[in-house]
């Protein structure tokens, strides 16, 4: 049995993991819950949130984020690959910044539109 | 721009522009907000991570995607907005003093006012951290803002004091560009921020939370160098022979947020001492007629949700106060019981509530397996059942309408007891 | 060659260099940090004393009562923010009461006009506010509080703006005798001048070494202080002061002329440079002060600081030409030495003129200076201001309420800043509640842009006092 702390959204859930019952969740408030619970115990992962530069923009940097959550192991590495990206404005909310992190099926995305320098 | 407005909302952060919607919604002709900053979105700016949305988008969201659909809202609505403007103050006959740099001085009226100001955080000064005074020494929101917004890098050995939201989201965030966090540091017994964050913002990346500690020294001549720190006894003094000392750069402190009232204060609304933000009726209508607050300037929350949710309440009464004037009727006093710190709204008129009224509070410690309360002349009016609760999460009932016959000398009381006692 | 040589920015310094530069004389002020203004000058109790407390005969007493005239004629003169509040000395019991009244006999000796002993129930009247437990105290009309970093800097660019040169970052490493006086080598450049005048703090006793056998030794004593929030400014309206004993004037409460409530200091030996407040100082200050007015809110506090009093085994200062003829000291200026200065200024002019410095006025001088503070002005000045440059509308530190166009004026000022705290000096940014979380990002960036300088290099004080440590997405990371 393995206690943890939901993090599928901020109520933080006071879970129990049963590794003997094929990873049964108990003390979840939603489904979500339940899932996370298996998952955070088997194949861990974490939806990643960054800048990358801008040129010519109101602002020098536009956030970003994982399109999708990607494993716990992977995240310096896919954080290593904004690096050297320099977006030109005009930025758009939901532009792609990198395609397929690491050959995982996730993007980069912009979560902030950036208009042009005035 | 004309100067005569139904509602003027001040503050363009996530409270702002949720009231102003919801008031043009409502019906108010001509809405205008007012924002210091060259952007909407406030604080949401900033707050680049995850976890934004849940309660109200029902899906996950960062801060400037959570803003960004409320900016999006604002196209077309026939909502004005005045950036760069900053409100010197305002009359009770709802005059506002005005400058901006587009506009330059200007004064402006309202039928309405809502005051969505947010908050600010607490600074070395206030809790008067010894040592001495080299750069260095951040808030976590200033940390936020250099990195999230401009892109600089304040640090690269970290210790952090205080565990709240911020402090947490900004350990993994300099983890996550390269910095060291060395420590995160409470006072407290407990931490003040959401579990989750302590979950995935310091535990993912192994970083130490030393819980009934804090600074005790900052040294360093130009830069910070070192920062001592030692356990606290139960009367929050170090305990001397437990000092540690960490070799950094940088301290963030996330100690705490102070709604920020200068501006209701300068305008006579009354404040409430507990939660340092005006005292609210149900509608979120100030002691002032027909100026409200919401967001993090009457309260400071612990999700946006939730004041997304306050803030529409707000500016649907603004735009009804605008249409009709003041709500009549009897009034209730809601009372903070045991271990409960404050409550939101303090007074409840009773024909202006539909179905039920949510009451918003906050708890002293943690608490585990309890019962909240509502009890009014000594008998209990209702209860609801927590498995967990902590001072860092914002408490929510809903208190039925239905209920209301049984109120007693015009209070009740909302309190945390034992499930035994029931 | 020069004519004079001044090592220090701080008050003293920045003083004689305003005095200086009414006359035909080539004078350069030397300073070894990158502002002036930032050592004592800026880490004190902010007041103008009436000048009861020096002993009579004393050079102290003298420049005290001087200089209390003096500074409030220059602050109206350069825009400097001043206000003649009065103090009060407060007695506990009856031997304090005697020491009152010793001191309001000393001070008019002193020559210190309007002095008068309240009694219990007179001092309730005019101080609600003030420990009941407080048997009689000392009216002192003439003091005040100013703002000593901007009269130190309105000095200096006064001074400036008629020809003196103010070279900062420039420590003086050594001064050699010459034929014709001396030669000064600072911040790696070399000065040729034929006097020398030391201001430089705690440090003028290594100054003084340089050309002088050793003759006093600069000890210096700390005093830690809480600077509270606006909501308590108006607690008291005079100089609350304790009576004074061999330490120093002991804590006081006093409003400051931005608003807020100053306490303190204590007193405690400290090394040179450390700045430090500690856990024990603090405390010590809360007690001291809650004696005097009960009723201060620390919970209230903004900000704590130290400053250091620059004692010397001399009790009074060390002013005028050395054994070494050519070289002046101002040094050991401690208190009164804030309110003193100007009159300092003034008598070490005279001295240098006996000493064969030719004084001729110069025909030009240029006495003032205005300053745009769009918080002080009317609404319809405000408007009128801000449809001249819109720059004024555009507010950068919303707890003071400091335009963008008040900092662009500084950066544009005959003795621009460079640092975050510089901007802060001068226009008071960063001075309020958030102490500079919101404003420092955005100060700093209109001193980037305003300068021609990379963010980076913006220091949040003196050099190597960097906010920013590079840039994120770059590639690197930490080792």
């Amino acid at each position: 049995m393995t206690e943890l702390i939901c993090i599928v959204c901020p109520k933080g859930c006071h879970l129990k993991v049963d590794e003997e019952k094929d990873f049964a969740v108990t003390g979840n408030g939603c489904p979500r819950g339940a899932e996370y619970g298996k998952k955070e115990l088997t194949n861990p992962t974490r939806v990643i949130t960054s800048t990358v530069r801008v040129e010519g923009g109101a602002i020098r940097r536009a956030s970003v984020k994982t399109s999708s959550d990607i494993p716990k192991g992977k995240i310096f590495e896919a954080m290593r690959l904004l690096d050297n990206v320099t977006l030109q404005a005009p930025v758009h909310m939901g532009d792609i910044v990198v395609h397929d992190i690491l050959g995982l099926g996730v993007d980069f995305v912009a979560t902030k539109n950036v208009p042009p320098r005035t | 721009m004309n100067g005569c407005y139904d509602v003027i909302v001040i503050g363009g952060g996530p409270a702002g522009l949720a009231a102003a919607l919801e008031a043009r919604r409502t019906g108010a002709a001509r809405v205008l907000i007012l924002e210091r900053n060259n952007e909407l979105g406030g604080i949401l700016n900033q707050c680049i991570h995850n976890g934004f949305g849940l309660h109200y988008f029902k899906e996950e969201l960062t801060g400037p995607e959570y803003a960004g659909r409320f900016i999006a809202e604002l196209e077309g609505s026939g909502i004005d907005v005045l950036l760069g403007a900053m409100v010197l103050d305002f009359n009770d006959g709802k005059t506002l003093h005005v400058m901006s740099r587009s506009h330059g001085y200007q004064e402006l009226h309202a039928k309405a006012v809502v005051l969505c100001m947010g908050c600010r955080e607490r600074t070395r000064g206030a809790i008067a951290i010894p040592g001495d005074r080299p750069a260095g020494v951040f808030t976590a929101g200033a940390a936020q803002l250099y990195m999230n917004i401009e892109g600089y890098m304040v640090g690269k050995r970290v210790v952090i004091l205080g565990s709240g939201d911020i402090g947490l989201i900004m350990a993994r965030r300099m983890t996550l560009e390269g910095a060291k966090v060395l420590a995160c540091v409470e006072l407290m017994p407990y931490s003040n921020g959401l579990n989750r964050n302590i979950v995935q913002c310091l535990n993912d990346y192994n970083i130490p939370l030393y819980l009934s500690h804090t600074i005790v020294d900052i040294r360093g001549d130009k830069r910070v160098e070192q920062v001592v720190v030692a356990e606290v006894g139960p009367d929050r003094n170090p305990i001397p022979g437990t000092e540690m000392v960490f070799d950094c750069d940088t301290v963030l402190l996330s100690v705490g947020l102070i709604p920020e009232n200068e501006l209701s204060r300068k305008a006579g609304v009354q404040i409430d001492r507990r939660t340092n933000g005006p005292v609210v009726y149900e509608n979120m209508e100030t002691s002032l007629p027909g100026v409200f607050a919401c967001g993090n300037v009457v309260h400071v929350h612990d999700l946006v949700d939730f004041v997304t949710a306050e803030s529409q309440r707000a500016g649907r009464a603004a735009a009804l106060y605008a249409q009709n004037g003041e709500p009549q009727g009897p009034c209730v006093e809601v009372r903070n019981g045991r271990a409960v710190n404050y409550t939101v709204p303090q007074h409840i008129r009773t024909g202006n509530v539909e179905k039920f009224v949510e009451i918003f509070f906050r708890v002293n410690n943690v608490y585990r397996n309890r019962v909240i309360r509502i009890s009014s002349g000594g008998k209990v009016l209702a209860s609801f059942k927590r498995e967990h609760m902590a001072p860092g999460e914002m408490e929510k009932v809903a208190f039925p309408k239905a209920l209301f016959p049984q109120i007693a000398d015009g209070e009740i009381t909302v309190s945390v007891e034992e499930e035994e006692a029931q | 060659m020069v004519d004079v040589v001044i090592v220090g920015g701080g008050i003293c310094g920045c003083s004689l260099l305003y005095e200086l530069s009414r006359y035909d004389v080539q004078a350069v002020l030397l300073e070894k940090e990158n502002d002036v203004s930032v050592g004592t000058t800026k880490a004190n109790s902010a007041i103008v004393h009436a000048g009861y407390d020096p002993h009579p005969g004393t050079k102290m007493a003298r420049y005290n009562v001087e200089g209390n005239a003096l500074v409030k004629e220059l602050c109206e003169k350069l825009d400097v923010p001043y206000q003649q509040i009065g103090s009060l000395v407060l007695a506990f019991d009856e031997e304090q009461d005697a020491l009152v009244r010793e001191l309001c006999a000393r001070g008019e000796k002193n020559g210190v006009p309007g002095l008068r002993v309240l009694s219990a129930t007179e001092l309730q009247e005019l101080e609600p506010n003030v420990s009941r437990e407080a048997t009689s105290a000392l009216l002192a009309p003439t003091a005040g509080i100013v703002s000593p970093w901007e009269l130190a800097i309105a000095l200096a660019e006064t001074a400036v703006k008629n020809g003196a040169r103010v070279e900062l970052n420039s420590e003086v490493t050594s001064i050699e005798k010459t034929e014709g006086g001396f030669r000064v080598t600072a911040g790696g450049r070399v000065t040729e001048t034929r006097f020398v005048v030391n201001a430089a703090g705690v440090w003028s006793d290594r100054v003084n070494d340089m050309a002088n056998p050793h003759a006093f030794t600069v000890s210096p004593n700390r005093g830690e202080y809480y600077l509270l929030d606006k909501s308590s400014g108006d607690l008291v309206h005079h100089v609350i002061f304790q009576c004074p004993s061999k330490v120093g004037k002991g804590v006081l409460v006093s409003p400051t002329v931005h608003g807020n409530l100053i306490v303190g200091p204590n007193a405690e030996d400290a090394e040179k440079g450390d700045l430090g407040t500690t856990a024990a100082g603090l405390a010590f200050v809360r007690q001291a002060a809650a004696r005097s007015v009960p009723a201060v809110n620390f919970r209230d506090s903004i900000r704590n600081f130290a400053g250091l009093r620059a004692l010397t085994e001399i009790d009074d200062f060390i002013v005028g030409e050395t054994e070494q003829k050519g070289f002046f000291n101002i040094a050991g200026i401690k208190s009164p030495g804030l309110t003193s200065a100007p009159a300092i200024a003034r008598d070490v002019v005279r001295m240098l003129g006996e000493a064969g410095l030719p004084l001729r006025e110069k025909d030009s001088f240029c006495d003032e200076r205005h300053v745009v503070r769009i918080r002080h002005l009317s609404h319809e000045e405000r408007a009128k201001k801000m449809a001249e440059n819109p720059l004024y509308g555009q507010i950068v530190c919303r707890c003071e309420t400091i335009t963008e166009g008040e900092i662009v004026d500084a950066l544009h000022s005959p003795l621009p800043p460079c640092s975050i705290d510089g901007v802060k000096r001068r226009c008071g940014s960063g001075m309020g509640r958030c102490q500079g979380g919101f404003c420092g990002p955005r100060v700093q960036e209109i001193i980037a842009r305003e300068l021609g300088v990379p963010q980076q290099d913006v220091m949040q004080d003196r050099a190597g006092t960097a906010v920013i440590l590079g840039e994120t997405k770059k590639g690197g990371r930490a080792e």
